[in-house]
């Protein structure tokens, strides 16, 4: 009984996942993307917590912990900080054609349902119908990186990938074998160091973290 | 023991570097702690020798044939690198490009850099491996933006977002691969390792696989700069410091290829059938055909050199693509001798830089008259890289050539064109800036040319005589890719 109820629960959190990824896809003022990554980062914390309960893997909890005070505490935190150091929290960025680039977004969900639907036939896992939701937030996460110009949104597109690879890791195996999801992890952590410094290379030296600017190295003829 | 001194060394001499700061004898340290390195690793290529075959230290690292030939070329290559960039960076540092605490920065980064690809090498495990491939790809970043020039920040940027995206791909594949290897060898760190899954491949669930691999290849392929995911490659090794240019185009392509070779092997194992051959043949193809061709239009020098490394790595992957004991000795062979000479030609393009003032290559001239050495040092290098005998890569295509025309005889004609082409354009584009005479404004200077000429070395003895031992180790490194 318990295990539908987790089932059912896990699903509701997968949609909500997803709902996020195609909310960053469309917000357009920087603080709010800010926000929105923090909430997906808690419905994945959630997530991963109900499937270690019900699944009984309690390692699961570890990784739940893991996510939440890097997800939801840490890299928004540190986004925060230099979204004000920038003084781009104001910013609001010029996105063009924010249907076509959901409609895109909708096709990749498709494609990925398609993708994992060989997976979901062999598993037997309790998560095995959420993959696809993990892969299509790894997708979107790449949509958004190709499609905006901004530099702190190409991280965010960045860090949503990275949500959506955690997930997928969850969905297909209940997890990464510890020492790997440890070390991605550290990764990301200096990965957060490092765009860090780069806002600022950016921002002093274009005078705006628009990344159109950067177009010098182009193949010339 | 060895092992764990192998990899202690390099992070060790980091923190050092790091800590210390840009103290008068950094460059030496830096040299030092590589050397100590490749003391090691060379210890530890005879133990495997000896014990013929491979050492698992622990369920977290192994060394086989295959992957301690890679160890060796590391460190070594990183040795001579450090010896050149003391030379290199010192003339930076007088033209006032670099500061003090770049410099610091600098040497902590390269040592931790080497450190990353060490246990990229030796890992036993795939996450880490995908790990240590990040690790590498996160400290060099920063190193190529190093002269905070705006190219060079946006150079460093698009290496940082588009291999972040692509590695993500790797890291789903391996998520998959996992899925795939907990089916048969139960939950756990286990499921991850290569000495079990080498084992297991063949029970290895193929759907899945075949998914996996799609996404490594895609994630791995980027790292490779595989046409057309090679978008970042040519700006980020031409806009960095130049021994960091020969470091990420002789190093680190290499163990983005490894990654993926040894997930080939996996596939095939498990799927019985030529599935991740041919698309690595396909990609390995289209590379070296794009590469030659957008080498013919490059103006700057070290572009040029960045896109005949994707043409290499093009010609090594379709040979592992390819297969068979002759193209993947052809393969394994090719690595190495690409490491070598693409290495020793950035340290001659990086001083033929210095003497100009300029990457462009319409402005350097008469390099063998204004400095023998580093004309001839960059003549030699560009001819070992354009496949002339006697040189080694002569020998690794030339494998490849007859591996080609004896399995798929109707890809030969498009081999044969990629690799004339490429000759061409180095030949055409070299050849202007080493004759002649001597323009003005050109800046004498003196030149590290050990490395230069010690790679050069080796890449002619590769390519003459390949001593029986080294034939017979290279031949046990292919078996275990079979």
């Amino acid at each position: 009984m318990t295990h539908t109820i987790a089932t059912q629960i896990n699903s509701l959190l997968a949609a909500l996942i997803l709902l996020s990824a195609f909310a960053l896809l469309a917000q357009r003022k920087i603080m709010g993307l800010v926000h929105i990554f923090a909430w997906q980062g808690l419905l994945l914390a959630l997530s991963t917590a109900v499937i270690g309960y019900a699944s009984g893997e309690h390692h699961l909890y570890i990784s739940s912990l893991l996510t939440l005070g890097m997800k939801v505490i840490l890299l928004p935190y540190i986004l925060y900080k230099l979204v004000h150091k920038l003084k781009i929290h104001r910013d609001i960025e010029a996105v063009v054609n924010v249907p076509t680039t959901m409609l895109l977004g909708i096709i990749l969900v498709v494609f990925s349902y398609h993708l994992t639907a060989p997976i979901r036939e062999l598993s037997n896992l309790m998560t095995r119908s959420t993959l696809a939701v993990a892969l299509a937030t790894i997708m979107l996460g790449m949509l958004m990186m190709v499609t905006r110009r901004h530099a702190v949104t190409q991280i965010l597109g960045f860090l949503a990938m990275e949500n959506g690879l955690f997930f997928a890791a969850t969905s297909a195996t209940y997890g990464m074998p510890m020492v790997v999801e440890l070390g991605v992890a550290l990764d990301l952590l200096i990965a957060a160091f490092i765009f860090g410094i780069f806002f600022f290379h950016i921002n002093t030296t274009f005078e705006s973290l628009d990344v159109e600017q950067m177009a010098k190295l182009k193949e010339t003829d | 023991m060895i092992l764990l001194s192998l990899l202690g060394i390099s992070i060790l001499v980091a923190l050092i570097l790091a800590f210390i700061g840009d103290w008068r004898y950094a460059p030496e340290v830096n040299i030092g702690g590589s050397l100590l390195t490749f003391i090691v690793s060379l210890v530890l290529a005879l133990q495997v020798y000896h014990e013929g075959g491979s050492i698992s230290g622990s369920a977290y690292f192994f060394v086989d044939y295959l992957n301690i030939s890679l160890v060796v070329l590391t460190t070594l290559v990183s040795t001579t690198t450090a010896v050149f960039s003391r030379r290199y960076m010192r003339v930076e540092r007088e033209h006032g490009r670099v500061g003090h605490w770049r410099m610091r920065f600098y040497h902590a980064m390269f040592q931790l850099f080497i450190f990353a690809m060490l246990i990229a090498l030796v890992t036993n495990n795939f996450g880490v491996l995908w790990i240590s491939m990040e690790l590498a790809t996160l400290a060099t970043v920063l190193l190529v933006s190093l002269y905070r020039t705006p190219t060079a920040i946006e150079a460093a940027w698009k290496y940082f977002i588009l291999c972040g995206v692509g590695i993500a791909q790797a890291l789903f594949g391996t998520v998959l691969l996992y899925f795939a290897a907990e089916r048969v060898l139960g939950a756990g760190g286990n499921a991850l390792l290569w000495t079990n899954l080498s084992r297991v491949s063949s029970q290895l669930d193929p759907t899945v696989m075949r998914l996996a691999f799609v996404f490594l290849m895609v994630g791995y392929g980027t790292k490779a700069g595989l046409v057309p995911l090679h978008n970042w490659l040519p700006d980020a090794h031409s806009e960095g410091p130049t021994p960091v240019s020969a470091v990420l185009s002789g190093l680190l392509l290499n163990i983005a290829l490894y990654a993926l070779i040894r997930c080939k092997a996996l596939v095939d194992g498990s799927l019985g059938s030529g599935f991740a051959g041919n698309i690595m043949m396909g990609f390995g193809l289209l590379s070296l055909l794009t590469a030659a061709f957008s080498m013919l239009r490059q103006k700057d020098i070290k572009r040029l050199f960045a896109y005949s490394s994707i043409e290499h790595m093009g010609i090594a992957t379709f040979a592992f693509g390819l297969g068979g004991p002759i193209a993947t000795f052809g393969g394994v062979l090719h690595m190495i001798v690409h490491s070598l000479a693409k290495s020793a030609t950035f340290f001659s393009v990086g001083h033929a830089a210095q003497m100009h003032g300029t990457q462009e290559m319409s402005h350097i001239r008469g390099l063998i008259r204004g400095n023998p050495a580093v004309g001839w040092g960059m003549f030699l290098g560009v001819m070992a890289l354009a496949g002339m005998p006697p040189f080694g890569i002569f020998t690794s295509e030339f494998l490849i050539l007859t591996a080609t025309m004896k399995d798929a005889p109707y890809l030969a004609p498009l081999l044969l064109l990629g690799l004339a082409v490429a000759f061409a354009a180095l030949f055409r584009k070299v050849q202007p800036m080493v004759a002649g005479l001597v323009p003005s404004g050109q800046k004498p200077l003196t030149a590290a040319n050990i490395p230069v000429f010690l790679h050069l070395v080796l890449v002619l003895l590769l390519g003459i005589y390949l001593p029986g031992f080294l034939a017979n180790w290279f031949h046990l490194a292919v078996e275990i890719l079979k």
